[in-house]
């Protein structure tokens, strides 16, 4: 037992339950109560723990970059990656494993209570470790935290640009939330970019869930248009709600060269009639 | 410095000098323009506002300021990377800015839509002119990096 | 000097603008167009655009202008393929082609001009 890492390792094994509790109390006092109900904690310290002293067992490295840690680095990561999703903040996150260094002196020290030279370098081993773990875990939350941003960022894009073809010559826009200039640029170069690819002579741009129209929207709305119009294709507003009604004649926005439409299934009538095509009722309804 | 010939484009590093006497200089310069904002990345609606807006400006030097020179720069920020033109002629200069670049005036046969245009089609606009000395106009676009 | 082919087709006159354009050659299709409208006995121009990457203000001026003066000599025009890219910068500019007929492409561009008036 001469072996920094494995005293360590015996210590774990040998009061493992006792760590167990000493460390939940750690842990639970350091995380808001409400937070620490909604995860198994104890499950996750009791997984923790043996595959801790296994892997101290096995390996002399303490560097837990080694490939005998592989295992120990791949059950943080999944408990990090996990309260991401669940709202927790890094220090929170990284005091799951911190949270285990006091427990741990305590049990070195008293199992070392004849030798302090080694207890206190025992210690000091134990305590990089676990910095190097806890830090190990703010990694892995950084990262995961970086691709839930980038996975949004992206379906925001695409949520917000959702050009449909509705019939043959026909595509709707059926436009969602605030429009901002930067967001108009994207939806706008997306309607002509797909007039293009599907040869659509006729675009309803549906504005029923926009919830309001300002100066600057509404001229954005008219460059579109505009730009359609150069490229061959006529567009369609509709949707729109008597406030937004109101609000574009108050603020003197001409719309009078556009086609404008109470609803979307208006508008689809008149852009079957253009495109060429006709829908009918049949008997009996 | 209008009133030299440059026969040839002068490049120093990031900076090119193109003479602006014909309309085939024009085309020249929309190409070079071209060329940088595709190098640096500019998405295709980007490239095509500021080659607009250098034809547009090009032009104004050709016709008004009796030709001159552009000179076409990348440009480099702690965060952002962009080019800038400049049109430089030796010409009358604009006795009325003000009125210049208002949407729809022309003194001289076109559209009016030249100096205002340019304006809206680029991140920034710039114009130096004296009655008697000539016109300086920089523009510059940018992209985040 | 260098000129812009116009083709043509029955009663249609077909233009492809495949070069830079400059002001020179801008002015030149313009007055090659209205003449050939008389000298072929044309009802019909179509004007295709889809290989330009840029149409500022003088293109733009010449392409309305032509189309205006088609109509005196009783001639349709239609211009078609231009690309987003361009529309968007032409709209920007504070130009929108008034009067001017478009097409997406050059077939639905023909199909405009056969339609009676």
């Amino acid at each position: 037992m001469s072996n920094k890492s494995t005293q360590l390792a015996a210590v774990i094994a040998e009061f493992q339950d006792q760590l167990l509790e000493g460390w939940l109390a750690g842990l639970e006092s350091r995380l808001h109560r409400d937070k620490s109900k909604t995860i198994d904690l104890r499950g996750q310290a009791a997984q923790f723990l043996p595959l801790l002293a296994e892997t101290l067992q096995q390996t002399t490295s303490t560097n837990i970059e080694d490939a005998g840690w592989v295992d120990v680095r791949q059950l943080l990561a999944e408990i990090s990656q996990a309260r991401v999703r669940q709202g927790f903040t890094p220090i929170e996150t990284a005091n799951f494993v911190f949270a285990l260094k006091e427990p741990i002196f305590e049990y070195l020290r008293k199992a070392l209570v004849d030798n302090p030279l080694q207890a206190s370098e025992e210690i000091a081993t134990a305590s990089t470790l676990f910095d190097n773990l806890g830090l190990y875990t703010i990694d892995v939350y950084q990262k995961a935290r970086e691709q839930i941003i980038l996975r949004q960022q992206q379906e925001l894009l695409e949520l917000s640009t959702p050009v449909v073809q509705l019939w043959q010559n026909v595509l709707a826009l059926p436009l969602i939330g605030t429009l901002d200039s930067s967001r108009t640029q994207v939806v706008m170069e997306s309607l002509l970019q797909k007039i293009v690819e599907t040869g659509a002579l006729i675009a309803i741009i549906d504005i029923t869930g926009v919830p309001t129209v300002d100066t600057l929207v509404a001229q954005h709305l008219l460059k579109t248009i505009a730009a359609a119009r150069l490229m061959g294709a006529d567009c369609i507003i509709s949707g729109i709600r008597p406030q937004i009604a109101q609000t574009i004649v108050h603020l003197g926005v001409n719309l009078e060269d556009v086609v404008t439409k109470a609803t979307l299934a208006d508008a689809f009538v008149v852009a079957l009639q253009r495109a060429g095509s006709s829908i009918q009722l049949t008997a009996g309804r | 410095m209008g009133n030299e010939s440059f026969s040839a484009r002068i490049t120093s590093g990031d900076n090119s000098i193109l003479p602006l006497k014909t309309d085939e200089d024009v085309v020249r310069l929309r190409k070079q323009v071209r060329d940088d904002l595709v190098a640096l990345g500019f998405s295709l609606i980007e490239q095509t506002k500021m080659v607009t807006a250098a034809s547009e400006l090009a032009r104004n030097t050709l016709r008004y300021g009796g030709g001159g020179e552009a000179h076409v720069s990348r440009r480099h920020d702690n965060d952002r990377t962009g080019v800038e033109l400049r049109f430089i002629d030796n010409g009358p200069g604009i006795a009325n800015l003000e009125l210049a670049m208002t949407d729809g005036y022309t003194s001289g046969g076109g559209l009016g839509l030249g100096l205002s245009g340019a304006k809206r089609l680029a991140d920034e606009f710039q114009i130096d002119t004296e009655p008697g000395k000539g016109t300086t106009v920089r523009i510059a676009k940018w992209k985040m990096l | 000097m260098e000129r812009i082919p116009i083709l043509r087709m029955g009663r249609l006159l077909l233009v492809t603008i495949q070069v830079d354009m400059h002001d020179r050659l801008a002015m030149a299709l313009q007055e090659d167009l209205t003449n050939r409208i008389v000298k072929d006995r044309a009802n019909g121009v179509l004007i295709d655009i889809s290989a330009l990457d840029i149409v500022d203000s003088f293109i733009g001026r010449m392409i309305s202008d032509t189309a205006a003066m088609a109509k005196i000599l009783d001639a349709k025009t239609v211009l078609v393929g231009m690309q987003p890219a361009v529309a968007i910068t032409l709209v920007e500019l504070g130009l929108t082609l008034e009067g001017v007929s478009t097409a997406l492409n050059v077939e639905l561009g023909m199909k405009m001009l056969e339609q009676p008036g």
